[in-house]
């Protein structure tokens, strides 16, 4: 057989994966959708010794609007329904528009939310939207749960804010506000590939069309999700000419990603990636602001 | 360590009990412990698709699933396709007519990603047929003759 031995346990309550999670620690790796953790177990580049398999949670499977201006989203829910669900895809349409990108049809029918924030690849698709938007992210242990927001949440390859007696229940996104323009763009080599640099851009216009708020974060292009604070900083308070457009990506491209050389694209590659799709990136968000 | 389970699964409609490990991945419990080789193992990472399954009314990898998992689901398999092992499917006769496939090796894959794309979006397309398929690998056909397949058939359906 392909994966190393484990001991298996399907929980059929979140207190009783808490418990487990408490009980084994660091041990206990939590199986969600298991779209990246068991390729890692069949190549055994993972041998996790105990598995908590959260399946039967249906109480953590939820897209829940019961707040104005945010959505929660419980940490099971399969990125398909997240896809394919109308809310999202009018308020939150930034996150409708990066579900496509994550693999293929099949692999969002079982990835989930929580599995895609959690495994914390820098090449991941949630992890980028969920910094774009400001969204938190609620995580629980026999102790109580609390919140970590997304500024604090990635600390590098595969790693998180996460203990290790806690799981990661629920995801909080706020709606986009009012005149603001959003964009997710990836390059890859082949559709569902990983990408070899996306972005993420939102930017928020008063009545005149003048730039109030702009984040712009970057995808595989540092060992975690990527905000160019700096560059966004330039749009606040102008108008976005194609000039000024061509400055933030220069900057960003330039001065703020932080590339490692992969076997598919040299660091000039990835910077020129970056610098091409920010320019793009903004001018679709700028567009959409304008209209909405 | 050998952490056994007992689980009970329903797969193309007939009940199934059996003691697996945990570790045995769906894709291999359905070739090896049921003998059901329609299903191909290809890339074992969730990748290239050939082992595609319909799992509750959807299509998964079932590489990248243990078996334990499906305790008390239900499963789909190319070979639950037809109504009678002697026959194929509608789509199954559209593949062969329209030249939608050379070695086989990927089609069950394509076929079991495919049924439930159908019964979501019953005339889609040929940019959403070729999105439906995008996480299925075939090395022969180019894919044009598996596109004209799925035409063909929904041709025939309407």
């Amino acid at each position: 057989m392909k994966p190393a031995s484990f001991k298996y346990y399907a929980p059929e309550s979140l207190e009783e994966a808490l418990v487990l999670k408490a009980q084994y620690g660091d041990e206990a790796r939590i199986l969600a959708g298991g779209q990246s953790l068991i390729p890692a177990m069949n190549f055994r580049i993972m041998q996790p010794t105990v598995l908590l398999d959260l399946n039967l949670l249906a109480e953590l499977s939820y897209i829940s609007s019961k707040e104005s201006a945010v959505l929660h989203i419980g940490a099971m829910t399969r990125l398909s329904e997240v896809e394919d669900d109308p809310l999202i895809a009018d308020r939150v349409s930034l996150l409708h528009e990066s579900l496509p990108y994550i693999a293929h049809p099949q692999i969002r029918n079982r990835g989930t939310v929580g599995g895609n924030i959690a495994h914390a690849d820098p090449a991941a698709e949630l992890p980028v939207v969920a910094l774009a938007t400001k969204s938190r992210f609620r995580v629980q242990s026999t102790n109580g749960s609390r919140w970590i927001n997304s500024d604090d949440f990635f600390r590098g390859y595969f790693e998180t804010a996460i203990d290790s007696s806690e799981i990661l229940v629920e995801l909080e996104v706020p709606f986009h506000a009012a005149s603001t323009g959003w964009a997710f763009l990836e390059v890859s080599r082949r559709s569902g590939d990983y990408a070899m640099a996306g972005i993420a851009a939102v930017i928020t216009l008063d009545s005149d069309y003048i730039c109030r708020k702009a984040r712009l974060v970057y995808l595989n292009l540092s060992d975690a999700p990527l905000e160019a604070k700096q560059s966004a900083d330039m749009l606040v308070g102008e108008t976005l000419s194609d000039e000024l457009i061509s400055q933030v990506a220069n900057k960003a491209s330039e001065e703020e990603i932080m590339p490692m050389e992969s076997l598919h694209a040299t660091v000039n590659y990835q910077r020129h990636l970056a610098c091409i799709l920010t320019k793009r990136a903004l001018k679709l968000a700028y567009g959409r602001a304008k209209e909405t | 360590m050998s952490d056994n389970h007992l689980i009970k699964v329903t797969i193309n409609g007939t009940k199934h009990t059996s003691s697996v490990e945990a570790r045995m991945l769906l894709s291999d419990f359905i070739r090896h412990e049921l003998g059901l080789t329609g299903t191909h193992v290809g890339c074992e990472h969730g990748v290239c698709g050939a082992c595609t399954v319909i799992l509750n009314g959807i299509s998964v990898r079932s590489c990248l699933m243990f078996a334990v998992q499906v305790h008390g689901q239900q499963i789909t398999t190319v070979e639950g396709m037809a109504t009678k092992a002697t026959d194929l499917h509608p789509l199954q006769e559209a593949f062969r007519e329209a030249h939608g496939l050379q070695c086989g090796f990927c089609t069950p894959g394509i076929l079991m990603s495919l049924i439930p794309f159908l019964d979501d979006n019953p005339s889609p397309s040929e940019e959403e047929i070729r999105a439906a398929i995008s996480g299925n690998l075939c090395r022969c056909t180019g894919y044009q003759n598996i596109v004209n397949a799925v035409k063909l058939y929904l041709e025939r359906d309407s």
